[in-house]
């Protein structure tokens, strides 16, 4: 899985590798000149098919392994609706409505090709359809993650370049001591402790709660500051430190020496030159962190009691509703997995080398 | 003897202390409710105050970092076990068909988001410690393995590897007596990690009521329980909040240390 190479905090096997081989003799890897493998558009072709190959196996076997982790949930819906009391043929009868009564694979085959025409299926409890449901509580996730992005790129853009151009001075150390301290803070206890100071003691915000878009855009963005605020806070913290040590990789580079050498200080060198070639693998974590956020948003929402899609999928689990949750979880992981691919994709059309690296 | 290893080490140990001690002992029995003492502040008989049905908190936080502590030890316990030896393999059969397979399984297990299937897990299966163990370790097992490959596959090139396989060793032994042993002190690094962030996880799913059942005691539903009660009284939050910040500060210190003092050239996975 060629992607993200060489930005030390992430996962994949190209880092992985670099665990045991100083950086800069990774780069060394390259075939010479006379056995060049195919580069250009050919490679970036061949390369979109092969992601999109591994991104259609992955859909597929996440779907398989969600169905099947439901499937095997104890209880029958049908009679965990009707209760205990309910008559045999009543239960029978909800099971044929409901479609239980057919085959797995079967209902596997109509629950997925369902998806893919935007129908979810229908709500045990509540006998709607789960893509409408989805659908309202999707515009409090969605703007949520995005709101988060936003500040963790803020937050964690000028620190990192802060700290690596102090590198080693009191300003580096009290950035890398505030992101160890973000790393390790639960942010649901930080969202709570936010909540005691801005919302209790000084009433800037409410505790919770979300008065809906329809009642004016400023009013949703207040609501959700005080939860994109802790979803951002770790995100920023890991952006901020991955910012700087790509920062200074670059710094370490031969066309910084070349750059120094012409005469510009080290920090012209930095804004010029070390940035806009630091920002690569800066802005494919970006990428990755939101689908960390969408998938975190779910356990910050409990927290303000944000009626988003973290709720939806308690409550269906509370009321086992669980279709709601096979279908809320599917399109989480189909996210993650969508943006993982662009994020891929956009990484190989700025750097050439990974196309043609497996 | 590094600065981040020295706090990081006595951070750690004070909460294993803790939880070891809670074993033997705890100031109040944390199991009787004391309702006239309930929501003291701290200081006096009650170092840390008192919850909402006055159980001491300092002895609700010793007792709960047993829990996270012995939750997120077997999920790295459970990456390392089946990781480590996943790695080996697919090193030892590094190009064939079974490497891929596994490479591609691992690849598969990282895209998805671990949060919401560990929630999916415990939702189906039901809350409890278990499941959130094998949910949260589950998630270990690909950071092992992708580990141990890559860094296996930097040691089979090498020439004492080639002198074990002219002695006529088989893969196997080789991956076990000259492989591992090599590869130790970057799994350990990477355990520091892995045990940080299943603390973290623990916290999250007992917080969302996924994780330990009452009456186990877990800094995550102590905080859960607490949310309502901010307010009036913001203790009740504050101290299981700060021993999950410290443990899981007191870990990450630790791995940042101990790689520096094993070897500066490791870079571990942290995501």
């Amino acid at each position: 899985m060629p992607s993200l190479r060489g930005m030390g905090y992430f996962i994949d096997s190209f880092t992985v590798t670099a665990c045991v081989i100083p950086r800069h003799r990774l780069r060394g890897d390259e075939p010479p000149c006379s056995i060049r493998k195919p580069t250009g558009q050919a490679a970036m072709i061949r390369y979109v098919l092969s992601r999109l190959t591994s991104l259609a196996i992955s859909l597929i076997v996440a779907s398989l392994v969600i169905f099947l982790v439901v499937e095997v949930a104890p209880g029958d819906p049908a009679s965990y609706m009707l209760g205990v009391n309910a008559r045999p043929d009543t239960v029978a009868a909800l099971r044929i409505e409901l479609g239980l009564d057919a085959s797995k694979p079967q209902r596997y085959l109509s629950w997925v090709s369902g998806m893919v025409t935007g129908d979810f299926g229908t709500s045990y409890t509540y006998r709607s359809p789960v893509a409408d449901m989805i659908g309202d509580r999707l515009w409090i996730s969605l703007p949520l993650a995005l709101y988060a992005l936003a500040l963790s790129t803020l937050i964690a853009f000028p620190a990192g370049i802060y700290a690596a151009s102090r590198r080693g001075g009191a300003g580096d150390t009290a950035v890398m001591g505030a992101t160890q301290l973000g790393i390790a803070i639960p942010n649901f206890w930080f969202a709570m402790l936010m909540v005691l100071v801005f919302a209790i003691k000084l009433r800037w915000f409410s505790a919770g709660g979300f008065p809906g878009w329809e009642r004016g855009f400023w009013g949703g963005i207040k609501a959700l500051t005080l939860p994109a605020v802790a979803l951002a806070l770790p995100q920023a913290a890991i952006l901020a430190r991955i910012m700087r040590s790509s920062l200074l990789d670059m710094l370490g580079e031969d066309f910084i020496r070349t750059a120094r050498a012409k005469g510009l200080s080290r920090r012209q060198a930095l804004w010029r030159h070390a940035l806009r070639n630091a920002l690569i693998p800066v802005l494919t974590i970006i990428g990755l962190q939101f689908s960390f956020l969408l998938a975190g948003a779910i356990i910050i929402e409990q927290v303000f009691f944000l009626p988003g899609l973290g709720r939806l999928v308690f409550q269906s689990i509370s009321q086992r509703d669980l279709i709601v949750v096979e279908s809320v979880v599917m399109l989480l992981v189909f996210a993650v997995i969508t943006v993982n691919f662009i994020v891929d994709l956009a990484y190989a059309a700025v750097d050439p080398r990974l196309r043609t690296g497996r | 003897m590094n600065r981040n290893l020295i706090i990081g080490t006595a951070l750690t140990a004070v909460f294993v202390l803790a939880a070891l001690l809670s074993f033997v002992w705890v100031p109040y029995d944390i199991e009787t409710l004391d309702i006239p003492n309930r929501l003291k502040p701290p200081g006096g008989a009650h170092w840390l105050g008192t919850d909402h049905f006055g159980r001491d908190i300092l002895s609700m936080v010793m007792t709960g970092a047993r829990t996270s502590i012995a939750v997120a030890l077997v999920a790295v316990g459970i990456g390392m076990g089946l990781g480590v030896p996943l790695g080996l393999s697919a090193a030892a059969l590094r190009g064939g068909g079974l490497d891929e397979f596994i490479m591609r399984g691992n690849d598969l297990i990282f895209a998805f988001p671990s949060l919401v299937i560990a929630i999916l897990i415990t939702a189906v299966f039901g809350p409890g410690a278990v499941n959130a163990i094998i949910a949260i370790g589950i998630f270990n097992i690909p950071v092992f393995a992708r580990l141990t490959r890559g860094a296996a596959l930097g040691l089979w090139g090498r020439d004492f590897i080639l002198a074990a396989r002219v002695a006529g060793k088989s893969a196997g032994r080789i991956s076990v007596e000259h492989i591992l042993p090599n590869i130790a002190n970057l799994m350990i690094v990477q355990g520091t990690i892995q045990f940080s962030l299943g603390i973290l996880a623990e916290a999250g799913l007992s917080y969302v009521g996924l994780g330990a059942q009452p009456p186990m005691p877990s800094w995550g539903r102590m905080l859960a329980e607490a949310q309502t009660l901010v307010s009036i009284a913001p203790h009740v939050a504050l101290f299981p909040g700060l021993a999950i910040l410290l443990t899981v500060l007191g870990l990450n210190l630790m791995g940042d240390g101990l790689r520096d003092m094993l070897d500066p050239r490791l870079r571990v996975i942290r995501a």
